[in-house]
């Protein structure tokens, strides 16, 4: 499964295509439109989250570039609170790259960003709400 | 050869008294064994920091020139409702008083961001909080409708009462289905993904003192980074629950009920927390001196991790519906490692409970201790024993 944020720039003559339409029919994505933008005789901006199989989300990123449509990804990162951490180890088991790990020893809980995926498992799970997702 | 809390109280006062953790105990008994170990400790400190739904505050608010009588009627702070059947001024914020139609709760599983919990935290920050308030209106107390900002300086009083904290061991949750589940104990992932335990163990105030002989109605705590006492038994406390050769419950057993001045905490050891799908809580610091009367107490207080045990129990549908199964135990120190091995599954597991801050706590306490300026209250009287 693939998520992927990517901001949509159309011009003009392509604002009347429909590009959510075609995504979720055609090209089997779920679609989670973050915000959108539309003037008349401006540029059209649409920021959304592609959701489906890797498969699904590739061909369908292509058919936005091949029709013309501008695609850039939407910087995201997730940020570790450490003021607010309690070190209670509760997000431990989430993380599937051992971004947040806790030394044994110490029972003190570290986050090392490099190895952040942004999956978002532990979103939910912090109850100190120590992890937030910034883009 | 006995001690008395008079005695040991008489050391605190000269700065005499040898205190130390009731993780430095289990060090101090391996090396030199229990009977020296209870001639020369005089205090254990024990130390907790945890979510511990069963908490509020009772507070009095200023009478408005024109009066107001909010008993009976309805108040919210920061749009959280609070209890109103205590007379004219008091009101009763519960950890997990929830605002009505929150957006952020309505689809599953629901958010819960902000609760009871988070104004309490708040208002030990010395934030703002805006109380609303309507009532009946009454010839001695006219006002029907009342807005108002207050911090807590301007409280007559605030008082942290918690009916039920500090519990004597808790349970191992797993979630047997194959969908996620949003508990009090965690995110619990489906085929025993993870296993989340809650408890400071070896730490812990009641684990330490397993049949209750020295913590009673009355004795002085570290509570909330402040002064607090405990004030009954907390509901639900069984002490009937099966023991081990070391008189320490396997499972839920005693509770306290704890009461103190919540002018005097502070916001870090009182924090708001939010269970996803859950609701808010409470997450309080308590830490507990425990004075070592006899050989008894020296070996009460030197118990591990490995010689403390609890049950697992599946949430996604024994607890929930109340079956009483139990899928089997395990002790705190498989706990604490990471990894629980059971049913020949290696399961990672998470604490809700944070030992780092409740070694913080016992710490702090044996500072306190060893300053001379907190000493031991001789229980006024015993909480319901085994």
């Amino acid at each position: 499964m693939a998520k992927k944020k990517v901001i949509l720039t159309f011009p003009p003559a392509l604002i009347e295509e429909p590009v959510t339409y075609n995504l979720i029919k055609n090209y089997d994505c779920k679609i989670n439109i973050l915000k959108a933008t539309v003037r008349p005789k401006e540029k059209g901006r649409l920021v959304i989250e592609l959701n489906g199989s890797r498969e699904a989300v590739s061909k369908g990123l292509g058919y936005l570039k091949q029709i013309g449509v501008q695609v850039e990804p939407l910087a995201q990162e997730v940020r570790y609170l450490k003021e607010r951490c309690s070190h209670c180890s509760a997000c431990i088991p989430h993380c599937p790259t051992e971004a947040l790990s806790i030394d044994r020893e110490d029972m003190r809980v570290t986050f090392r960003g490099e190895r952040c995926i942004i999956c978002e498992a532990c979103l939910p799970v912090c109850a100190y709400k120590a992890m937030e997702i910034k883009f | 050869m006995s001690k008395t809390i008079a005695e040991i109280n008489e050391k605190l006062k000269k700065g005499k008294a040898v205190v130390v953790t009731a993780e430095e105990i289990i060090e101090l008994t391996r090396k030199k064994g229990i009977k020296k170990v209870a001639q020369e400790v005089d205090v254990v400190t024990t130390g907790t920091f945890s979510p511990m739904c069963s908490s509020g505050a009772y507070l009095n608010v200023k009478q408005p020139q024109q009066k107001m009588k909010m008993g009976g009627g309805r108040a919210t702070l920061n749009g959280v409702p609070v209890y109103t059947g205590f007379a004219a001024a008091d009101i009763y914020i519960g950890a997990a008083a929830l605002p009505d139609d929150d957006p952020r709760n309505a689809v599953y599983p629901g958010q819960f961001l902000y609760g009871g919990a988070q104004v309490i935290e708040e208002l030990v920050a010395g934030k703002k909080v805006v109380l609303t308030a309507t009532a009946y209106g009454t010839d001695c107390y006219p006002l029907k409708k009342r807005e108002t900002v207050l911090t807590l300086k301007e409280l007559n009083d605030a008082v942290l009462f918690n009916p039920r904290n500090g519990y004597q061991n808790y349970n191992v949750a797993v979630n047997l289905s194959d969908k996620v589940i949003y508990t009090y104990m965690g995110v619990l992932r489906p085929r025993m993904g993870n296993a989340n335990y809650c408890s400071a163990g070896q730490l812990s105030p009641l684990l330490n003192d397993p049949i209750y002989r020295t913590i009673g109605l009355g004795t002085k705590i570290f509570l909330g980074g402040g002064i607090g006492y405990v004030c009954w038994h907390g509901t639900q406390h069984n002490p009937s629950v099966l023991r081990g050769e070391n008189k320490v419950p396997r499972g839920p057993a005693g509770t306290l009920a704890v009461i103190g001045d919540l002018k005097g905490m502070s916001a870090q050891w009182l924090r708001g927390v939010s269970f996803t799908g859950y609701g808010t809580t409470l997450a309080v610091s308590i830490g507990v001196p425990i004075p070592i009367l006899d050989e008894e107490m020296a070996a009460f207080t030197s118990v591990r991790d490995e010689d403390l045990w609890t049950k697992i129990i599946d949430y996604s549908h024994d607890y929930p519906q109340g079956t009483g199964k139990i899928l089997g135990e395990v002790n705190y120190a498989e706990l604490k490692s990471g990894k629980m091995i059971f049913k020949k599954k290696e399961i990672p597991t998470g604490g809700l409970s944070s030992y780092l801050k409740a070694r913080e706590v016992a710490e702090t306490l044996k500072k306190w201790l060893l300053k001379g300026n907190f000493l031991l209250t001789e229980p006024v009287a015993p909480l319901p024993g085994v």
